[in-house]
């Protein structure tokens, strides 16, 4: 019983937290038609700036709120000066796969970068580390607060995309960019602002990863594989559909790593695998 | 002799139904117009009878002489293609790459199976001269003029030998006298024995060529008959001819 | 020659046939592949596994046999899907083959890694160079072939190619599949340069990018853009990966971006601007 309690408690951590890189990622590709393969990196970002803060003694809870503004600046610089070249230079179906290969550019350079910062060993800092036992079981402090923060952010977030102005001409942009540049809605701006907020939500599940993991400067691309995995999943372009494919696959992977931790990717792999010959639009896709 | 017969068919995009239950029928040598607002499914038919989408129902048979009845519905367009029914697509969909010639030419050593080089382009050439494109020969594909591009769409069809041509829209956007050049071209493919069905928008060209026409309207056929017929049909006035 | 030129030879080599490989499926279809890891880590793999037994020319064929029967499988499933979908899939294959291969070692045979059977410089260096002419002459040969073709037609416009005949997902998984034989022969030739090897040396997804951003940086439209795309980075490499394997990799990057941004057309593509400029300059004096 308990052992089924702290696999779906880490289920739904890791759930939280690949919906929240999902969504934006699925915000980099379903509306700027980017593919994001340096998401990952962002993450990274994220988990190393909480870290360097938290020796300064600032608390990784208020790292969330000083984190983020940088990220979402650098997401929208790099969207303002490449990519906004690139769509300038290649047409149509060129630009998807162009944008993927400079995004792989930009992992190498940021991760890189990173790793003349802060070098290449795990690095990691005490947060909360006590426990309490709740319905007979005993969870880590840390984690709670881990998940408590993944939920409000995830669901949050797709109820300001759904419910919000901003939110709706996002989704207008991605439904149809002509139908909304026609309607008044700045497209190439909206396309930096997703890319962004791509950016910042990778930050904060930096974060939120730093508090109960070891982080390390390589850690981005294994992050960048699941958002994908999760994107393709949900099918792409779809929030909600990220929103569910992150939990579900969170779910899936706490599960999987309690009966054979090595092959939890193996497992993503296979589900994708089936999913795509099965329903090539994903669960949700249009 | 129905050389291709429609049951059934229907397609789903999510929750619309594109086409409906729709039964048609192909007869040996005759050219069928397909009409309907826009809409109405009249590409998504050709695409089902191609291969180019699945069929969610129904199925499509085609008859020739020598091997009977056979269903085509379910296969891949190569497949469809070496059956023998070719297609044209509403926009132009040619190979920018390549010249005007090895554009004709793909067509002629794909699409006849165990062809040499030699007959390749020996049906390269005859099918050239049938269509009238010498003039355009040495220009680049993307610098011919609309009703080149046209042509050469119906070019690459003709080069894969087909005893079934779709043509979808060839006569959009041409001037009138471009499009009476048009319906010459289709009535000669048609007198070299090839069976027709084409999709098309200039009323005039539909009612003087097409021996049968058949009418779609939100993905149901709305009726069939002869041009006089169609022309004299309520309903079809209603939603089509009067709007 | 000296070892270390015979070692650095073939390293160019290597990246040569990677390069040249990867252009003569990706280039003419416009489907980025990130296998080619996948497919020399196979070959890595089959002289870990079979290099006591069988001679260097047959662990190639063998190594190229493996990667193209690999390649066959995978391309079936993954390349009726299109664009950014089959990058994905090729990328996450790397990870997934390092994975299953990790697993498999560790629950079955209880190791992490093996080692490697020890094959002199030299015979490496004229197998990769055996390797390279074969492949430059298939390549040369699928260029005119009706092969080839197809093959230009599928990349310039699949439901054209498709309605005129042209089995297009043959087409695709065979010119994937032969080029993973270059890229698996290669992988096999090459394991010897490591005494050891494990899943994380052979599965390298370094060794899926660098095909990529030479064939990118060199131009696609010829056969040799990729090849000097490769001889330029192999070198780049050799000079900086050991001594400054970050600022190495951060140049990499910063070089796959520019490319992309400023020289679309690669090298090749900037020398053919430049040299017409000369002859038009020379027409009007």
């Amino acid at each position: 019983m308990t052992t089924l309690l702290n696999i779906i408690i880490g289920g739904l951590i890791m759930g939280g937290i690949y919906a929240i890189i999902s969504m934006g990622l699925s915000m980099q590709y379903g509306v700027a038609r980017i593919l994001n393969v340096s998401h990952g990196e962002f993450i990274m970002l994220g988990a190393f700036l909480t870290w360097t803060l938290s020796q300064a003694g600032i608390s990784p809870l208020l790292s969330l709120v000083i984190v983020s503004p940088p990220l979402f600046l650098i997401g929208f610089i790099i969207h303002r000066t490449a990519f906004k070249r690139l769509s300038s230079i290649s047409g149509g179906g060129a630009f998807e796969g162009n944008a993927m290969l400079v995004s792989f550019g930009l992992m190498f350079i940021l991760q890189n970068v990173a790793m003349i910062i802060w070098g290449s060993s795990p690095q990691g800092y005490q947060f909360l580390v006590k426990s309490v036992t709740l319905g007979g079981a005993t969870f880590a402090v840390n984690r709670l607060v881990v998940l408590l923060f993944a939920l409000v952010i995830s669901i949050g977030f797709y109820f300001f995309l759904s419910r919000s102005r901003i939110g709706k001409s996002i989704r207008a942009a991605s439904q149809d960019p002509i139908a909304a540049g026609l309607m008044g809605v700045k497209i190439n701006r909206v396309m930096a602002l997703c890319f962004a907020i791509g950016a910042l939500l990778a930050g904060l599940a930096g974060v939120l990863l730093s508090m109960i993991y070891q982080i390390n400067t390589a850690m981005g691309m294994s992050y960048t594989v699941i958002a994908i995995i999760v994107v393709v999943l949900g099918g792409l372009g779809s929030i909600p559909g990220s929103l569910i494919g992150g939990f579900i696959l969170g779910l899936v992977g706490s599960a999987v790593s309690y009966i054979e931790p090595s092959l939890q990717l193996v497992a993503y792999y296979v589900i994708i695998m089936l999913l795509l010959l099965v329903r090539p639009k994903g669960l949700l896709g249009r | 002799m129905n050389i291709l017969e429609g049951h059934g068919l229907t397609k789903a995009f999510g929750g619309r139904v594109a086409v409906d239950n729709v039964d048609f029928t192909l007869a040996e040598g005759e050219i069928l117009g397909l009409i309907g607002p826009n809409g109405a499914g009249k590409t998504t038919l050709f695409n089902l009878i191609s291969g180019a989408l699945s069929i969610d129902a129904g199925t499509v048979t085609l008859t020739d002489s020598d091997a009977g009845t056979r269903r085509v519905s379910g296969l891949k367009p190569h497949k469809i293609c070496h059956l023998g029914i070719a297609r044209t697509f509403q926009a132009a969909k040619n190979f920018p790459g390549m010249s005007l010639y090895d554009n004709i030419l793909s067509s002629a050593q794909f699409g006849n199976k165990h062809i040499s080089d030699k007959d390749a382009k020996a049906k390269t050439d005859k099918v050239i001269e049938f269509t009238g494109l010498e003039p355009l020969m040495d220009k680049s594909v993307k610098d011919i003029p609309l009703a080149g591009q046209k042509r050469l769409e119906v070019a690459r069809a003709l080069a894969t030998n087909p005893s079934i041509l779709l043509l979808d829209e060839v006569m959009a956007g041409l001037n009138p006298s471009e499009v009476e050049e048009s319906m010459r071209l289709v009535t000669k493919i048609n007198e070299s024995g090839i069976t027709i069905i084409m999709i098309e928008h200039v009323m005039k060209a539909i009612m003087s060529i097409c021996g049968r026409i058949l009418v779609l309207h939100h993905g149901q056929k709305l009726a069939e008959g002869s041009p006089e017929e169609i022309s004299s049909d309520k309903s079809v006035i209603e939603v089509y001819l009067g709007g | 020659m000296s070892q270390y030129t015979v070692v650095l030879l073939s390293s160019i080599i290597m990246y040569i046939v990677l390069a040249v490989s990867w252009t003569m499926f990706s280039a003419p279809t416009g489907y980025v592949s990130l296998a080619t890891a996948a497919f020399f880590g196979a070959g890595i793999y089959t002289t870990a596994f079979l290099g006591e037994f069988i001679p260097l020319p047959l662990l190639m064929l063998v190594g190229g046999i493996v990667s193209f029967v690999l390649a066959f499988l995978v391309g079936a499933i993954t390349l009726r899907l299109r664009g950014v979908y089959f990058t994905i899939f090729t990328f996450g294959l790397v990870e997934l083959l390092k994975n299953l291969v990790l697993w498999f070692e560790i629950k079955f045979t209880h190791v992490r890694g093996r080692f490697v059977v020890s094959i002199d410089h030299t015979t490496v260096f004229w197998s990769l160079l055996v390797l390279l002419a074969l492949l430059l002459v298939a390549v040369a040969l699928i260029k005119r072939s009706r092969f080839g073709r197809a093959l230009q037609a599928v990349g310039e416009s699949e439901d054209a190619a498709a309605h005129i005949g042209v089995n297009t997902t043959l087409v695709k998984v065979t010119a994937f599949a032969v080029s993973a034989f270059a890229a698996g022969a290669a992988g096999a030739a090459m394991a010897t340069r490591w005494s050891y090897i494990d899943p994380g040396i052979a599965f390298n997804s370094l060794m899926s990018f660098m095909p990529v951003l030479m064939a990118i940086f060199g131009g696609m439209r010829k056969t040799a853009g990729p090849v000097i795309g490769a001889i330029l980075f192999a070198y780049l490499e050799e000079l900086l990966i050991t001594r400054f394997p970050s600022l190495y990799m951060i140049i990499f990057g910063a070089i796959m971006v520019g490319v992309i941004l400023f020289l679309p057309d690669g090298i090749m593509g900037l020398v053919t601007k430049l040299t017409r400029r000369g002859a038009k300059t020379l027409e009007h004096s």
